[in-house]
């Protein structure tokens, strides 16, 4: 017979996570270029055009992007173009 | 017979001849005087693995843990093998004599033995012994790191705390469990199989082992769980996606081919459902996978509104040795005849009743009413479907001579509506297709129905398996073939 088991293997993926520190909150929004992305989801159009109708007033520069499908992640191409692109990102979430 | 073997050995054999016996066995007892023969004639080393005294001359090398014997993969003592520069270049086992004379090149051995007698078995093969040893000597190929569970932890509680089961006791994954899966397949354990989402690492061999362990598979289940993680985690089927949906789905599993009756897969009463082992772990192995090793948790990256059931395990083998009408693996391009996993993205199963249908043409009109209004009648087009068609269903279609292919034809022309009738805000409901479409449309892309059949012999009763979004936007259903 087997003895009892005292030691097992993990089942996780043992990944080290690495810490990232946030880029500081920005007192204000003005001059600053922000991101809206929009997953694709149904209406999301909506949310977003009212987000930039503010945004814009309070003196953002804002540019609109687009995933191909709410159900993939982003591609590593368009999260590299709003990193570079842009200061802020709001994403549109949906359901 | 002769054996000339290669494996891996961690130690180096001594030149000359090496012999493994154990007192219990009689031919060992009996072959004595020819070990002391060969050890007056040249370099003899003998290994024992019972009693370290026998036999008491040539004096032997107690196996006391029986690594050498494992290492070298004795089956039956005694086996005697000639050894040049640590290699093994040649091996008999149990006694006869010619062989004894070519392996050790001398002659005249034994001669007052008979000319045959087979061996007994090895202790290192001893199925009570084998897992232990597997996971003494041959714990170095796993790579996992090791838990250690505290002494006075109970080990199921110590899975539930770690957060590692579904809800439901899950199997704590020793070494010597997983080693045993891992003869299920030929696969090596540091092969990788896939990438698992929502973390995106890559997934060896040894981890699906270790999920198959914790959900209770046997070993012949393995290349069923490899090829269905395989056919689930790319972005054609994203479970991704499928895992972070808030709808209720989850991965269904279809299993097909002569592997489903060999392992022992239900695909006859109540294959949906629960009391098969096969049918229920597999499923949950996978299920397990992208919890565990994926990081998919729900209220995590798993948002689904209500979930279901079916995502504890949603797998099952379809009757493709008794369907008359053909089987869905084929509809993939599989060859007939081959093992093969169909992972699609679903619902649980939802009830076609129709008792009193004795033509074809009454039962599909029930089977296309009930196939309109899945997840909503006025949605179309967005979403696939498996039909599962039990035997009495499926013999109405049979005895009027209907084949695989007119049941599809005929079921994709009874769900066309017109516009007017799907369009949003008709019939005073918001919901619905988009305005501007003209016409009508159909309720299933082509190739949107998946037809399989499965079941008990009694029931006038068929099932219906709702899709998740499907196609480029969501989930393409992915067949593949079994790999062992």
């Amino acid at each position: 017979m087997t003895a009892a088991p005292r030691t097992i293997l993990d089942p996780s993926g043992e990944r080290s996570l690495a810490e990232r520190s946030r880029v500081p909150r920005p007192e204000s929004l003005s001059g600053l270029t922000v991101a809206l992305l929009d997953i694709s989801k149904p209406r999301g159009n909506v949310f977003l055009d009212r987000l930039e109708q503010r945004l814009t007033d309070v003196g953002a520069k804002v540019r609109r992007y687009r995933k191909p499908t709410f159900t993939k992640p982003a591609p590593v191409d368009l999260r590299h173009e709003i990193a570079t692109d842009c200061h802020v990102v709001i994403e549109a979430l949906a359901d | 017979m002769m054996q000339v073997r290669t494996y891996v050995l961690h130690m180096l054999l001594p030149d000359g001849l090496v012999v493994v016996v154990k007192r219990e066995c009689e031919t060992c007892q009996m072959v004595v005087p020819v070990l002391e023969q060969l050890a007056a004639t040249g370099e003899l080393t003998v290994y024992t693995q019972d009693d370290p005294s026998f036999p008491e001359r040539p004096a032997a090398i107690h196996d006391a843990d029986l690594g050498v014997s494992w290492h070298l993969e004795i089956e039956t003592v005694p086996t005697l093998i000639r050894v040049v520069d640590g290699v093994e270049v040649a091996r008999t086992v149990g006694w006869r004599r010619d062989q004894w004379h070519e392996v050790s090149g001398t002659d005249e051995l034994g001669p007052e033995l008979p000319a045959f007698r087979p061996g007994c078995g090895s202790m290192s093969v001893d199925p009570d012994l084998v897992d232990e040893l597997r996971a003494r000597h041959g714990g170095s190929v796993l790579r996992s790191r090791r838990l250690d569970i505290a002494a006075l932890e109970d080990d199921l509680e110590f899975m539930f705390n770690r957060g590692f089961t579904d809800g439901l006791p899950v199997v704590p994954p020793t070494e010597e469990r997983v080693l045993k899966m891992l003869t299920g397949t030929t696969r090596t354990a540091d092969e990788v199989v896939a990438v698992i989402p929502p973390d995106l690492v890559e997934a060896t061999v040894e981890k699906v082992a270790i999920a198959a362990v914790m959900a209770g598979c046997r070993p012949e289940y393995l290349p069923w769980v490899l090829t269905s993680v395989e056919a689930a985690c790319n972005d054609e089927f994203n479970m991704h996606g499928l895992l972070a949906t808030t709808m209720p789905v989850g991965p269904v599993v279809v299993c097909s081919g002569p592997g489903t009756r060999a392992i022992g897969m239900n695909s006859g009463i109540n294959a949906l459902g629960q009391g098969n082992r096969a049918n229920a772990t597999i499923g949950r192995a996978l299920q397990l996978l992208v919890r565990n090793f994926g990081g998919g948790r729900p209220g995590e990256v798993d948002r689904a509104t209500l979930g279901s059931p079916s995502k504890y395990t949603f797998c099952f083998a379809e009757n493709d040795l008794e369907s008359p009408l053909g089987r869905l693996a084929d509809d993939f391009d599989i060859e007939p005849g081959t093992d093969a996993v169909t992972m699609f993205a679903g619902e649980g199963p939802h009830t076609i009743v129709d008792q009193l249908s004795r033509t074809p043409e009454s039962l599909i009109g029930s089977m296309a009413g009930v196939m309109q209004g899945m997840h909503h009648r006025k949605l179309v087009m967005a979403f696939d479907a498996i039909l599962v068609i039990s035997p009495e269903h499926g013999r109405v279609f049979a005895d009027a001579g209907w084949d695989r292919k007119r049941v599809l034809e005929e079921l994709h022309a009874r769900l066309v509506t017109p516009v007017a009738d799907l369009e949003r805000d008709a019939h005073g409901i918001a919901e619905g297709v988009p305005h501007g479409f003209e016409g009508s449309l159909p309720k299933y892309r082509p190739g949107g129905i998946l037809m399989t059949y499965a079941g008990g012999g009694a029931g006038l009763f068929s099932a219906l398996i709702g899709g998740w979004v499907n196609g480029d936007t969501g989930s393409k259903p992915v067949t593949r073939a079994v790999r062992y």
